[in-house]
């Protein structure tokens, strides 16, 4: 009788620490990103201007400022419209040169997008066969870089959407570099 | 005249040859590369299995890479330094994996020592 009991009581044990584990698991942030990300420099990807296709080189506009923010966004991304008002509230910061980088996107949806949305970019990249994003080791969109231009170096890389914690991050950054 | 016409027939057809046996070699060497990467946003699929607008510019950038002259082990470098180790389906051979790679060798060699053992005594 006492190891009936003593049975049960092991066995709902055991299931509420599987159940615990898998459910704190859920909630675990599963992006991978590898290790000594930040020690990455960004090549010099050769790119098109958005309104003009004029080709242009990525280290061609790692230059005025400290730090460069590069934004990848695309019109049929939804969550792009969700943190759209963080890059807005990025673009009104001085000394950050703020980049877009136009994702797998059609010209006249992403020019609605702007008009509609607002245009917080200092310059826009289009990326029309996501080559572009490869080649800064993005897995999709949204995504934001970070980079320091001097070295060329990634300080931070957010996959998805920004959000409130990773807005005050970049602000903080930003107030750093321009220590 | 008649000979030169047909000299040129004939010179038109190998180059043609070549270009078609040119441009199959580079997507094989596409396919084969791509077989060997994991797709990072689709689970359990490669890049060659996978749809996704990640692992069609993948492919195109593979291509273009090629067309540049890198070679495979060139590719798998590049890719790794962007987005780790994980990408590629054969673990490298470095410390963070000799446990990885050694681990069936020593159960091996264990279990071999075990059944002789068992044997033996049995003897």
């Amino acid at each position: 009788m006492i190891k009936k009991k003593f049975n049960l009581i092991l066995i709902i044990f055991i299931f509420s620490f599987i159940f615990l584990g898998l459910f704190l698991g859920l909630k675990k942030e599963s992006y991978y990103v590898p290790k000594n990300f930040n020690t990455k420099k960004v090549i010099n990807l050769k790119s098109k201007e958005f309104f003009s296709r004029k080709e242009i080189k990525l280290y061609d506009i790692l230059k005025n400022d400290n730090l460069t923010i590069i934004n990848i966004w695309a019109s049929w991304c939804l969550p792009c419209r969700e943190e759209h008002k963080y890059i807005l509230a990025l673009s009104k910061e001085s000394n950050i040169n703020l980049v877009g980088l136009n994702y797998k996107d059609k010209f006249s949806n992403a020019k609605k997008f702007i008009k509609k949305y607002g245009d917080p970019y200092d310059i826009i990249l289009a990326d029309t066969d996501g080559t572009n994003s490869i080649e800064l080791g993005a897995y999709g969109v949204p995504e934001t870089f970070v980079i320091e231009n001097k070295k060329k170096k990634i300080l931070k890389k957010y996959i998805g959407p920004l959000n409130k914690i990773s807005f005050n991050e970049i602000k903080k950054i930003i107030k750093d570099e321009n220590k | 005249m008649k000979i030169n016409k047909y000299f040129l027939i004939l010179i038109l057809f190998f180059l043609s040859q070549f270009t078609f046996v040119y441009g199959a070699n580079k997507a094989e060497l596409v396919d084969e590369i791509s077989k060997n990467l994991r797709c990072l946003i689709c689970q359990g699929q490669s890049i060659y299995d996978s749809n996704s607008d990640f692992a069609e510019s993948m492919k195109i950038l593979i291509l273009r890479k090629i067309s540049e002259g890198k070679n495979k082990k060139e590719i798998y470098e590049f890719l790794k330094s962007k987005y780790g180790d994980w990408i590629v389906y054969e673990p490298t051979f470095n410390k963070h994996t000799y446990f990885l790679w050694l681990l069936p060798l020593i159960l091996f060699i264990f279990g071999g020592i075990l059944i002789l053992k068992k044997t033996l005594k049995v003897k």
